[in-house]
């Protein structure tokens, strides 16, 4: 049975690829996963390799040609095959979405997925159609559905779908042993599972190999607590009911930020992403035996009183080592503050399967340029979030951060 | 002299229906078919063949029928009117494919075909005239198969003593003692209708077993229900040179060692089957031929020559009128350029409608062994079905193998009555790729002996509950 060759988003951003060389002629003899040839994308020069056996027929994009993702670009078949269905009006690159083959038969074109995965990465697969079997291989196999071209009846993924996704190695069988590896997830947190996306399968994969198991990049701002200062001055003045520390500010104001920003609020767990509808906020406090990250549970719904008596209350415990384990486990997000030990500031080991991890470092009054024009004194905090990239893209921590800086700067919004 | 977009050669099972889904899809179709439409299937196989195991099961019913309070006394039997009939279910189920004919406005060609030039077709009817007809897109060969004797050891068909399936579905009256020589899916059902008739009937095979192409478990299980009845069932059996006189036959057999003449009024030859490739003009038009004799074609029905196409027994095995319907269904779409789903050779249904009745799909064990497959066993026994045991149909079991880490379903086979019908619950499992577990999730009425599939499921997954 015929395979159609497409041009594949081998990059998350490819939209386009140049067919560079050709690595088969016409009518050489291949097997599925050999390369075909070899496509610059936006970042680098990459492979294309076959998903079926066969012969190549035809090439019919000409080396140096530049085509979208999803342009047919050659076609595999048995030698004697007629495939003159399938190469008829496509022989030059047409930008688009291949459209439903001819011959349905061919199997896996992933780029199909691939291309409307680049496209629009945030939107969450529709239903995914599969059939028991093949669920249950996915399963085990920790292959992503989402990413799999279904073969069968109506797009409907079945059995050998599978097989060759397996075949093919690529991402999904390459996160299987980190899915086993990892963690249980918090019991009874409310969370939707997400499958990964193939854009998000490639990140975590490509990331990985370069970074070690946990692909991390930090994104440091420098915040003015002005505001958070003069705020706490007033409180305190209210009574002793209403004082409150700056890493209690920090703490309810990263956990309102985190109901703004679930995508920062999840877990990694292999085969999908686990985002949480709560904050369990994990607090890292030292202990002389070492470092312990107890839990402030549905950190979202306290108020700054309640965070600032039962953070107090977990470092206490902690270091008095009379933490009971539920205590001390089943955080969403986490926060380190080294800031009273005077650190300007630091990068923090995401604590897994969380994908983020904030670093408070000291506040220190600073010499700043005044809006006249001038110099001013101010005083600043600098913070730290440590990202896993496999979740969190650049901008996804960056506008996490800008919230938490509107929030931090303006401590009156947390009354809102 | 006239035009069409598609020619098919053969009003069987996959030439029929490939006409009427062609015919559907909006082309102008011919179908060229010298005898009555149905083919084969029709006319001298599936159908009149069913109705005479009809006639076989009544006589086993009738035969029981005082344990159920039926005692029927001086019960004769009359093969003779059985086969009329037969006949009369087969020439009405032909006149249904010419009334579907004219429905779709499908032109029936009467006469024989041979491939001209291109896309052309010549007809020579009864009168021995030659029209020439042409297809704009294209030719389909379904040609089918016919019986084929052994005449290396002296059982070429002489239509008398020496007879092939269709013979014996226009003889007047069960001989006394028959040989049956082959005991594939033929071979056991005329085993079952001419003992039922009265027949001492003697059936050999050369394989070691019965059903050679059915699961161990099954050939074993039939083999004992046929020697209860009385049918001699010689397997491993080598048949030396066959003596034909006028009024019998007589066959040297060599059963493991044992030496022995056997005296036959009628032999039946129901071993094997030659594909129809002898039409005029196929080599001419490039068309190939396979190592073992069936036309060449590549995964979208077509042969070696453009154009030209092949379905049904022709084109390969399994010769089964349900393979070549699919075919005929499938190369419709292709011509028509429609979306099609390829045929599915591994998901055949295989069914032998003796009694009791064989029904498999997918894998033998055997078949598992050899690949080398992880796999489990559930058998159910119908013995311990209820509603096998109302009516008295208590042989035979449901044998289902699973995958044993995906619960894949790689094989059923089924020994019982209307194992026939209830195999089609796996092959549109299989087909659906459910696994074990939502055949048991899918609740079975009670009583039925689809419930004896449910346990054997179960009992693949070591749950079984009523055995």
């Amino acid at each position: 049975m015929a395979t159609k060759v497409f041009m594949e988003a081998l990059s998350p951003t490819m939209e386009e690829g140049r067919l560079v060389k050709w690595n088969k002629n016409e009518g050489d003899a291949v097997k599925s996963g050999e390369i075909l040839a070899e496509v610059e994308t936006d970042k680098a020069v990459m492979e294309l390799v076959a998903r079926g056996d066969g012969v190549l027929r035809k090439r019919l994009v000409a080396e140096g040609t530049t085509a979208a993702v999803g342009t047919l670009v050659g076609v595999i078949a048995a030698a004697d095959e007629d495939i003159a269905a399938l190469v008829s009006g496509a022989s030059v690159p047409v930008p688009a979405v291949p459209a439903v083959p001819a011959v349905p038969a061919a199997p896996a074109a992933p780029a199909t997925s691939a291309a409307s995965a680049a496209a629009a990465p945030a939107v969450p697969a529709g239903r995914v159609i599969a059939s028991p079997l093949a669920r249950r291989l996915a399963g085990d196999e920790g292959v992503s559905l989402s990413g799999v071209h279904g073969s069968g009846p109506g797009g409907r993924i079945v059995k050998r779908d599978i097989e060759a996704a397996l075949a093919g190695g690529g991402a999904a069988a390459a996160s299987a042993p980190a899915a086993r590896s990892i963690p249980a997830a918090v019991p009874g947190a409310p969370f939707r599972d997400e499958s990964l996306t193939q854009i998000r399968k490639t990140i975590a994969r490509r990331l990985a190999e370069s970074i070690g198991p946990i692909p991390t990049f930090y994104l440091t701002a420098e915040f003015d607590l002005a505001r958070a200062a003069e705020m706490r001055t007033a409180a305190a003045e209210l009574g002793e009911a209403f004082k409150f520390s700056f890493n209690d500010l920090i703490l309810k104001a990263t956990a309102t930020a985190l109901t703004q920003h679930p995508e920062v609020n999840a877990h990694w767990l292999g085969d999908r992403i686990r985002y949480f509808n709560t904050v369990h906020l994990g607090m890292a406090v030292a202990t002389d035996d070492g470092l312990i990250v107890p839990v402030i549970f549905d950190a979202q719904t306290k108020r700054m009183s309640e965070i600032s008596v039962e953070s107090k209350t977990l470092a206490k415990r902690a270091r008095e080592r009379k933490l009971r384990p539920e205590e001390f486990t089943g955080s969403t997000f986490s926060v380190s503050n080294l800031g009273m030990m005077q650190i300007d500031q630091f990068t923090a080991i995401i604590n897994p399967p969380e994908v983020g991890i904030l670093a408070i470092g000291a506040i220190e009054d600073r010499v700043v340029v005044g809006a006249d024009g001038g110099f001013a004194v101010r005083k600043k905090l600098r913070v730290t979030m440590s990202c896993d990239h496999r979740v969190i893209d650049g901008a996804v921590g960056a506008k996490f951060l800008q919230t938490l800086r509107r929030l931090i700067e303006n401590p009156l919004l947390l009354v809102f | 002299m006239a035009q069409f977009d598609v020619i098919y050669l053969g009003g069987g099972p996959a030439g029929y229906v490939g006409a009427l889904r062609s015919a559907q899809l909006g082309h102008s179709v011919a179908v060229v078919e010298r005898e009555g439409l149905g083919g084969t299937c029709v006319l001298w196989g599936c159908i009149p063949a069913k109705a005479l195991l009809e006639a076989a099961s009544i006589v086993q019913k009738v035969a029981k029928g005082a344990e159920f309070g039926v005692k029927a006394e001086k019960v004769t039997l009359d093969y003779g009117v059985a086969m009329k009939r037969s006949r009369a279910v087969s020439a009405q189920n032909s006149k249904g494919v010419e009334f579907l004919f004219k429905k779709n406005k499908i032109t029936w060609l009467k006469g024989t075909g041979a491939l001209g030039a291109g896309k052309a077709v010549n007809v020579t009817g009864a009168d021995g005239k030659t029209e020439t007809h042409t297809a704009t897109k294209a030719v389909v060969i379904a040609t089918g198969s016919r019986v084929k004797g052994l005449p290396q050891i002296g059982l070429g068909i002489n239509k008398t003593t020496i007879i092939s399936s269709d013979e014996a579905l226009m003889l007047d009256k069960a001989p006394a003692t028959m040989a049956i020589i082959g005991a594939g899916a033929v071979g056991c059902e005329f085993a079952d209708v001419f003992n039922a008739f009265g027949s001492k009937v003697t059936l050999l095979e050369v394989m070691p077993r019965i059903l050679p192409i059915e699961d161990e478990d099954c050939s074993a299980e039939l083999a004992k229900a046929f020697k209860k009845r009385g049918i001699e069932v010689i397997t491993g059996a080598k048949l030396g040179t066959v003596k034909t006189t006028k009024t019998g036959v007589t066959i040297p057999v060599d059963a493991g060692g044992a030496q022995k003449e056997m005296q036959f009024d009628v032999v039946l030859v129901a071993a094997g089957r030659a594909p129809n490739i002898d039409v005029p003009g196929l080599k001419e038009a490039g068309v190939q031929i396979t190592e073992r004799g069936f036309i060449r074609i590549n995964a979208l029905l077509e042969t070696t020559a453009k154009g030209i196409y092949a379905i049904g027994d022709v084109a390969g095995p399994p010769m089964l009128a349900h393979k070549g319907s699919r075919e005929g269904h499938v190369v419709a779409d292709i011509i028509g350029g429609q979306k099609h789903h390829p045929v599915n050779y591994g998901n055949i249904p295989s069914a032998t409608y003796c009694h009791p009745e064989v029904a498999s799909i997918g894998l033998t064990e055997a078949q598992c062994k050899e690949k080398g497959l992880k796999y489990k066993i559930g058998k159910f026994p119908f013995s311990a079905n209820g509603r096998a045991r109302t009516s008295g149909e208590t042989e035979g079991f449901v044998k289902v193998i699973r995958d044993e880490t995906y619960g894949e379903i790689l094989g059923a086979h089924i020994v019982g009555a209307h194992a026939t019908e209830l195999i089609h619950e796996i092959a549109v499992a299989r087909e659906n790729e459910y696994t074990v577990e939502e055949i048991d999730l899918a609740i079975h009425a009670h009583p039925t002996l689809s419930e004896a599939i449910a346990e054997a499921v179960l009992d693949s997954m070591g749950k079984m509950l009523h055995a």
